[in-house]
């Protein structure tokens, strides 16, 4: 299956999940409802697609425009060595989308990674916890309003300096 | 006497026999690993200078090579080995990173490992060629030797 057939079995089986799609940067990409999401990955796994493998999964944050979260999943078939990009945004006050645990395993410890740096919830996800910092950490790190010189030590630092 | 006799001062025999006898713990994270094996295998062989043992207990060290990016997150383990090793003990800043952070300027890593424990020696460089290794570890020693005793109750009065 061409690239093209994949965006259009994608449109075909979810008809209303689809909001934009076109090509960037060398592979296709559609941007749909997150809403969508469970429905069209499971299409785009089981269905002609055969897109079996989930490459990545991070995302983006915008903080001017108004769906300031873009959710950006990275897939990839295994049989056409055909790759797609799936975009979902997700609005400022409590991001949150269904995780994709249940189709595939390894979409836990990403999604906790986007968790734990972004702050984006996963309904649905089993062990939904921080993946890389610590417990007692506040905030999420890459978003685009955490301080840039904020800095949370786990023990206190040494006051007498180098030992001579 | 048929054996002969030489005189000498305590600390400089203690000195001498401590600087020449560095059980070493490598506390390894990141790429500076790379440097270290190669400070530490044949070709710049650490054990030319009397630290060759490597032990991967730290209540069997006496020196702490803290080698690569130590995150906060990290910085606890880091301390429990620092505080489980015996007196007298040093440590070697191992690298960018662990002298000052390095390149990662950020909410993730500690800004110098000089911020959680003592650092005897500061190795600059990413990564440090193993000339620069051997180089520290001869300051190291240079400075062991001319250190005096560590006396217990010398040090609880200052």
């Amino acid at each position: 299956m061409e690239e093209k057939e994949v965006l259009d079995s994608l449109r075909a089986a979810c008809p209303d999940a689809v909001l934009e799609s076109g090509f960037s940067l060398g592979d296709p990409f559609a941007v749909i409802r997150p809403q969508a999401l469970p429905a069209a990955a499971a299409c785009l796994r089981d269905g002609p697609a055969r897109l079996a493998m989930l490459l990545d999964l991070t995302c983006v944050d915008r903080p001017d425009e108004p769906e300031r979260f873009e959710m950006i999943y990275h897939f990839l078939s295994l049989e056409t060595n055909v790759r797609l990009r799936i975009k979902a945004r997700l609005p400022a006050a409590d991001p949150a989308i269904a995780s994709l645990t249940g189709l595939w395993k390894n979409a836990a410890w990403l999604e906790r990674e986007v968790f734990d740096l972004f702050g984006v919830r996963f309904t649905g996800h089993p062990d939904l916890r921080r993946l890389l910092l610590y417990d007692g950490f506040e905030g999420h790190p890459l978003r685009k309003d955490y301080p840039l010189r904020r800095r949370q030590p786990l023990l206190p630092e040494r006051k007498d300096g180098p030992r001579t | 006497m048929s054996g002969g006799f030489i005189t000498t001062r305590f600390e400089a025999m203690l000195g001498w026999g401590r600087a020449y006898s560095l059980f070493h713990y490598p506390f390894i994270t990141a790429c500076c690993g790379m440097e270290y094996m190669s400070a530490a295998c044949a070709h710049f062989d650490i054990d030319r200078f009397g630290a060759g043992l490597t032990r991967f207990s730290p209540r069997q060290a006496d020196l702490l090579l803290v080698v690569g990016t130590i995150s906060h997150k990290l910085a606890p383990v880091l301390k429990t080995i620092y505080d489980q090793m015996i007196e007298p003990k040093w440590v070697m800043a191992f690298g960018a990173c662990t002298v000052s952070g390095g390149i990662y300027d950020n909410y993730a890593v500690v800004q110098g490992i000089d911020r959680i424990i003592p650092v005897d020696v500061y190795i600059p460089g990413c990564p440090p060629r193993p000339e620069m290794v051997l180089d520290g570890l001869m300051k190291l020693q240079d400075k062991i030797r001319h250190s005096e005793p560590d006396w217990r109750w010398k040090r609880k009065k200052s």
